[in-house]
């Protein structure tokens, strides 16, 4: 059974139609991103799959639960990452996984977790006076303190500098080791690039694309461009065959600054949003 | 490990373990916000001792008058108190974050119940400490005073909070939650006898007064602190109709339960 299974999701907000019939299929294990510009119904399918938002129209199957009607058991296998929360500004980290893990029937334990996070040394700050960066990875502790089967993390890097988005991939690859289901939003391509098995772009409401992150959008067979410096200046073919054109090419000798390039996943998700 | 994965399933936490577990991070969260207990919770005490000054002039109206603000002091807390904590519940992402976590609605009330009714109290002992050290408030002596002050309290601090988080939702922010919780506030200490003696309002004043529930707590109060009963003729019907308290204050909490089971939203954003 599939961790999530979504048939023609629908939703509208006055008339304009947020999520205009999604289909979607994350197996169990997997890391999944769903890429898309703002406004695009990442968000709103994210919501309707965490149970916090009525649907229209559609299938929707999380965890073998309709969301919709999910009770606490269900609710106890679902970790959510909130993107912009500052509750519990007063308690200490410590303190409010401590809470958090009350709520839980079968909880990891506290000070593991702040670990696996990274904020063993803040453990005994105020979260409001966490940085941001910081403040991110306690909503990450937050989200896995129940040994969640299902991880939700939207756009979870936003803000972040580039050492601690890396370190917050790590976070991520450790818990997908671990063998967490996780779908992830995000307008990182690099982000999705690093982490998913498989990607989805999501435009005007409807999938545009899915696959891995390296055949996305026929990527993987897409022509490539050859260029290198001759004494006429850049020169540049773009070709189905590359290993043919430059085994022509070298007969005549040395190529100077030869490369050969494929649309990067940036091209191609441009070309797909637009 | 038959019992351990049995266990797993059926092993989440009861509502009212989970409530009490509220209850204390609410607590504690509350007392660490020093602004808020030097400035929200610190304010009716203050205008107890700036129109205490003006008005006491007597020991039979220092009881009066403390008895009326220990009931303006609780209303605060509960109504205003309360609305502003769930409407701040709201803005700094608890409710959404509670919502996507086992923990009933149930449980989230039981710690909000548990932090009004330890807030109010605290705030009660502090306006009792001051008539004490500042108008030699004296203290009821009998059981059957001390059974209608516990009584007067809970109901009003019941009653006044559902109806305060049933306010707060039409807050969109703890600024404008701000506003809509103490204009009806302010106005109700004028017109429920804490600032003015309710026999001095108009006819037509004094009616708006007695439909909510502050007159009719501050008025249980009064009896409580009264030096005798025989003060109850300063009460605007002459008596302390202790009945009618009790079914006032009864009627706003069903009321109050009807509305915010109809209203209460877990986020500003519509479904």
């Amino acid at each position: 059974m599939n961790a999530i299974r979504v048939r023609g999701l629908v939703k509208a907000y006055k008339g304009h139609q947020a999520v205009a019939g999604v289909d979607l299929d994350v197996a169990r294990g997997e890391v999944f991103a769903v890429l898309g510009p703002n406004g695009a119904g990442k968000t709103t399918s994210v919501e309707i799959l965490e149970g916090h938002r009525d649907r229209d129209a559609g299938e929707v199957s999380v965890l073998g639960v309709d969301p919709a009607r999910g009770g606490r058991e269900w609710r106890s296998k679902l970790g959510i990452v909130l993107q912009s929360a500052t509750d519990a500004a007063t308690l200490s980290v410590r303190e409010a996984v401590r809470h958090y893990a009350r709520y839980y029937g079968d909880p990891r334990d506290p000070d593991e977790v702040i670990d696996l996070v990274g904020l063993t040394e803040k453990a005994k700050s105020r979260a409001g006076t966490l940085s941001g960066g910081q403040r991110r990875r306690l909503d990450v502790a937050l989200g896995i303190i129940g040994r969640p089967e299902l991880v939700f993390l939207d756009e979870p890097t936003t803000g972040f500098d580039p050492e601690a988005r890396r370190q917050f991939w790590g976070l991520i690859r450790l818990l997908a080791s671990e063998g967490t289901t996780i779908l992830l939003t995000t307008h990182y391509l690099d982000e999705a690039e690093a982490l998913a098995d498989r990607v989805a772009v999501l435009a005007g409401g409807r999938i545009v694309a899915e696959g891995t992150p390296r055949t996305l959008g026929g990527r993987a067979h897409a022509d490539a461009t050859v260029r290198w410096l001759s004494d006429r200046g850049h020169q540049e073919i773009r070709t189905s065959e590359p290993t043919k054109v430059i085994a022509d090419l070298s007969r005549h000798g040395e190529l100077a600054e030869l490369t050969v390039t494929r649309p990067s996943l940036e091209d191609v998700y441009l070309e797909l949003i637009n | 490990m038959i019992t351990a994965v049995a266990s797993k399933a059926a092993a989440l936490p009861s509502l009212l373990s989970l409530g009490l577990a509220r209850g204390g991070t609410e607590l504690r969260e509350f007392f660490r916000q020093k602004e808020n207990l030097l400035f929200t919770v610190s304010l009716p005490a203050l205008l107890m001792l700036l129109l205490g000054t003006v008005y006491v002039k007597e020991p039979a109206a220092a009881q009066m008058f403390a008895a009326s603000m220990i009931g303006a002091g609780i209303i605060s807390t509960s109504f205003v108190g309360l609305g502003m904590s769930v409407v701040a519940d709201r803005e700094d992402g608890t409710l959404k974050r509670l919502r996507g976590t086992p923990m009933p609605f149930t449980s989230y009330f039981i710690g909000k119940i548990v932090l009004v009714f330890v807030s109010s109290l605290f705030e009660a002992v502090l306006l009792v400490v001051v008539g004490l050290l500042r108008f030699d408030l004296e203290l009821p002596s009998s059981a059957e005073k001390w059974l209608t002050f516990a009584w007067v309290f809970s109901l009003g601090v019941v009653a006044c909070s559902l109806i305060g988080v049933a306010l707060s939702s039409i807050a969109k922010s703890t600024r404008s939650a701000a506003g809509v919780l103490n204009l009806p506030y302010v106005v109700l200490q004028f017109l429920s006898g804490v600032f003015i003696m309710q026999s001095a309002l108009p006819e037509s004043l004094r009616t708006a007064g007695s439909l909510f529930p502050l007159k009719w707590v501050c008025q249980g109060f009064r009896s409580v602190f009264a030096l005798d009963d025989g003060y109850a003729v300063m009460e605007a019907a002459g008596s302390w109709e202790l009945g009618k308290v009790a079914l006032v204050l009864g009627a706003w909490t069903i009321v109050g339960l009807v509305l915010v089971s109809r209203t209460f939203k877990w986020s500003n954003t519509s479904r």
